[in-house]
């Protein structure tokens, strides 16, 4: 089958995808990134980080980071597991220097792998000891609650869980939604396996697939309350209020609610930062963890759009916020985390 | 058409061709060594469960009811402009291929942010419909109006009705291209991966995403792999053995006439009001949502917008020239020295590329970092995913390029003094400029939409159209992204146009 085409739109892209070629190969050899350490300064050299927190957030630090000292931030995006599985199979070749993750279970991953260099004292010394592990090997660098968002009009306060491992009742059925293949809600699973144990945790993620509605991301569980096509959601905290802050087009007509009282769902789930053994950049690294920690970090949370907490330099969270310290969590040492037996269970139960 | 045999097959051209086809099996040795190495009982543990019950019931629900809709009309729309005297057909014509230029996955957004409600098997049809059906409708264009209207008037003149000459006459003369585009259709269903995820409606692909994105590339997502790529492979096979050795041609010379059209009468206003229908479907409900989002000037701001549309172009150009290069002796094998063997190497280009896009990137993600780790996460490899991909676009039109150009030139110049590399150079290539350019442009432009091998592959720090416009809409930020979707589907147009240009000229011959 022979293909003509008009002459002059063939000789035109020719032309055009040759230019185009020419300047890929030009791009080819002119790197980026390859500057050689100053001895005295390591301003101009370029760390990698794997970012599994939002682009957003960590955009903002990096940017404020190589503002102060001159070093330069390429981000990898990505989602915890994804990330953590992928620093873990890349093990001493990994080109990452820094993972930040949303939550601390790709975060124990990656370290139980043996693949994170202590953090620097000064670093650890930033942040209180309940949100970071015993190790020492990496840190909190921020936290976000569990929540209920509901659409009052589908459902009163009154009508709300008092527990989150209520949702397994059939009375529930069709009636709550999650974001099952996130990092976010298979960090709150781990709460619930952390706190009642693995039959539990089975009975409830066979409910689970049974009751609830499954939706890709935070955001479009929101959206979806929002809409009435669902009465309650269970994400995290700073979705509903990035929205609020913003055009409340997802979150107008829903409110947020707290288990509290230590429930599993009132898991506040600790975002960690770390930096890999294996990092040539090590000195870089470290000085990156040590800013996000630092008050300059702290206070991008405080001051910027992320809504997630603050737990690090005695920096003061959002004003928007209800205080970290009136959430009522249960008390779980974010390294004891399994994401592993997470993903089995709920693979297991069809979830993901 | 003459066809020339030179009795030497040139040897190096040979070896260059079976190496380019070794490399670019390489996603399905990897889907065979996962199979092996897992066992059947890891293999099956990961296979026999509910979850991958529901996939296949899933995918193969898209298959059932997408495939036949796509055909339906892409059929009824090529027929209708092409048989008949609908007012303003030669727009209609042009019209009914624009939803070529919107990518899946942005007619997914434009739909969802219109229809929030809009979710699982139902909106997977419907926006896969509005999306792939011109893959049906192009060829049978192009077999429509090569078709001979003698055998049509013959028909009629024997006492059958309109509809039942098109069932009994056309249909029958429309197998090859039907079976070929419901294929095509099919492989697009089974790789597709932002539109249903936007929809939250679970394929094999998006639970392949799902998987990578807990455990990276683990055995469950390769599992899966095994399992999409036998459903790929069951198609292909199916499609051939269905299409059988049968062709249906003119016999003897001659010109046949243009047909002469149905005169529609009063049934022009519904057949315009079903075409509408479509296209209001395909792209104007999307297309309307996308520009209430773009009409907005916050989005234009982002600073990442030209960064993305650079980065764009340089790995969509180096996927473009590098396919092209890749294509070049493979093509030129098959028209000038034609036999089993060259059959056989351009025969495992196809199935290569066949495999959906995510088994491709989880193979290459796999294969760089434990066999070649100095070229993971580099754009080589993105580009060797995109060549693997996109290769049968640089491959046909560069076959039909050089089969147009006559052997017997290149002799004269090489009687003339010429040294065979000179003639080539000087002769044969100028001839082929046209189809290089529509070999560059059809696979360049499929780069520049290609979503899950570069969020895969992409050195750390890339930001393409694609990978921007996802990250966006992942967020539920439609606003951020309607400015990538509108560049990606300006990126398209030329494309649409090539396409559509080669299929209304294919009846020249």
């Amino acid at each position: 089958m022979p293909v003509t085409v008009p002459r002059r739109l063939a000789a035109a892209s020719v032309l055009v995808i040759a230019a185009l070629g020419l300047s890929a190969c030009a791009g080819s050899t002119a790197p980026g990134a390859s500057s050689s350490t100053d001895s005295s300064s390591l301003s101009g050299t370029s760390i990698t980080v794997y970012n599994a927190q939002h682009e957003e957030l960590t955009q903002a630090w990096a940017d404020a980071f190589t503002k102060k000292t001159g070093i330069e931030v390429v981000l990898r995006n990505g989602s915890d597991s994804e990330l953590g599985n992928q620093i873990v199979q890349e093990g001493s070749a990994s080109p990452a220097d820094v993972f930040l993750t949303e939550n601390s279970p790709a975060m124990s991953l990656v370290e139980n792998a043996g693949l994170l260099a202590p953090v620097d004292a000064a670093t650890l010394a930033n942040v209180p000891t309940q949100y970071r592990p015993a190790s020492g090997d990496w840190t909190g660098i921020a936290a976000r609650s569990t929540v209920m968002v509901y659409n009052p009009s589908l459902i009163s306060s009154d009508q709300l869980p008092t527990s989150i491992m209520d949702l397994q009742k059939p009375e529930w059925k069709g009636r709550w939604a999650a974001s099952p293949t996130g990092a976010d809600f298979q960090a709150i699973v781990s709460a619930i396996l952390q706190e009642k144990g693995e039959d539990a945790t089975t009975a409830w993620l066979t409910a689970m697939k049974e009751n609830a509605s499954a939706y890709k991301g935070n955001s479009t569980v929101m959206k979806a309350v929002n809409a009435g096509e669902i009465p309650l959601g269970v994400i995290y905290h700073y979705y509903w209020f990035i929205d609020q802050a913003k055009t409340k087009e997802n979150s107008a007509n829903t409110k947020l609610a707290y288990f509290g009282a230590q429930d599993p769902g009132a898991f506040v789930s600790v975002s960690g930062g770390g930096v890999l053994a294996s990092s040539k950049n090590a000195a870089a690294a470290q000085q990156f963890l040590a800013f996000i920690t630092g008050p300059d970090g702290q206070q991008v949370l405080r001051d910027g759009t992320s809504f997630e907490y603050a737990i690090g330099s005695d920096v003061a969270s959002n004003p928007a916020l209800p205080p970290l310290s009136s959430l009522q969590p249960p008390a779980i040492d974010p390294s004891t985390l399994n994401s592993k037996k997470v993903t089995d269970l709920m693979t297991a139960a069809g979830l993901i | 058409m003459q066809r020339h045999r030179v009795l030497t097959t040139p040897v190096p051209l040979l070896a260059l061709a079976i190496v380019a086809a070794a490399l670019l099996l390489v996603p399905v040795g990897f889907v065979v060594w996962v199979a092996i190495s897992e066992g059947w009982s890891q293999l099956s543990a990961q296979v026999f469960r509910p979850r991958v019950g529901e996939l296949l019931a899933n995918t193969l629900g898209l298959l059932v009811l997408a495939v036949p809709l796509c055909v339906a009309v892409g059929v009824g729309a090529a027929w209708t402009v092409e048989r008949t005297a609908l007012p303003g057909r030669k727009i209609w014509a042009i019209a009914l291929a624009s939803p070529l230029a919107m990518p899946a996955f942005v007619s997914g957004y434009g739909w969802i942010s219109a229809v929030p409600s809009l979710q699982g098997l139902g909106g997977g049809v419907l926006i896969a419909v509005g999306a792939y059906y011109p893959l049906v409708y192009l060829p049978a264009l192009a077999t429509l109006r090569r078709l001979d209207p003698a055998l049509e008037e013959s028909a009629r003149s024997l006492g059958l009705s309109p509809l039942a000459t098109f069932w009994r006459v056309v249909l029958p003369q429309l197998r090859v291209a039907i079976l070929g585009g419901g294929l095509v259709v099919a492989l697009h269903l089974l790789a597709e991966y932002g539109a249903f995820a936007l929809l939250r409606f679970d394929t094999f692909t998006t639970a392949i995403v799902s998987q990578f994105q807990s455990s990276f590339a683990g055995p469950a997502a390769n599992a899966l792999g095994v399992v999409l790529a036998a459903l790929c492979l069951v198609l292909l096979v199916g499609e051939a053995s269905a299409r059988g050795r049968l062709r249906y041609a003119r016999i003897g010379r001659g010109a046949a006439r243009p047909a002469v059209p149905y005169r529609l009468g009063r049934a022009a206003i519904p057949v315009t009001a079903v075409l509408s229908g479509i296209l209001i479907l395909a792209v104007g409900i999307p297309g309307t949502s996308l520009l209430r989002w773009a009409l907005r000037p916050e989005g234009w701001q982002s600073i990442h917008l030209l960064p993305a549309l650079t980065q764009t172009l340089l790995l969509s150009g180096g996927g473009a020239l590098a396919a092209t290069v890749v294509a070049l002796p493979c093509a030129w094998l098959s028209v000038r020295h034609p036999s089993r063997l060259a059959r056989g190497i351009e025969g495992a280009m196809y199935l290569a590329s066949s495999l959906p896009t995510i088994i491709v990137a989880l193979a290459l993600v796999t294969v760089t970092l434990r066999v070649v780790p100095g070229l993971y996460q580099t754009p080589a490899t993105v580009i060797a995913a995109y060549v693997i991909v996109f290769l049968p676009r640089a491959l046909v039109s560069l076959r039909s390029g050089l089969a147009q150009v006559p052997p017997r030139l290149e002799e004269a110049a090489q009687t003339l003094g010429r040294t065979r590399f000179a003639a080539t150079v000087e002769v044969t290539a100028p001839l082929m400029a046209s189809s290089f350019g529509a070999a560059l442009a059809l696979v360049g432009l499929g780069c520049a939409n290609e979503l899950t091998a570069t969020l895969l592959l992409a050195p750390s720090g890339t930001r393409t159209l694609a990978t921007q416009f996802w990250s966006e809409t992942s967020n539920a930020d439609f606003v951020a992204g309607a400015p990538y979707a509108i560049m990606l589907i300006v990126l398209s147009v030329p494309s649409v146009a090539l396409l559509l240009a080669d299929a209304r000229r294919r009846s020249d011959r």
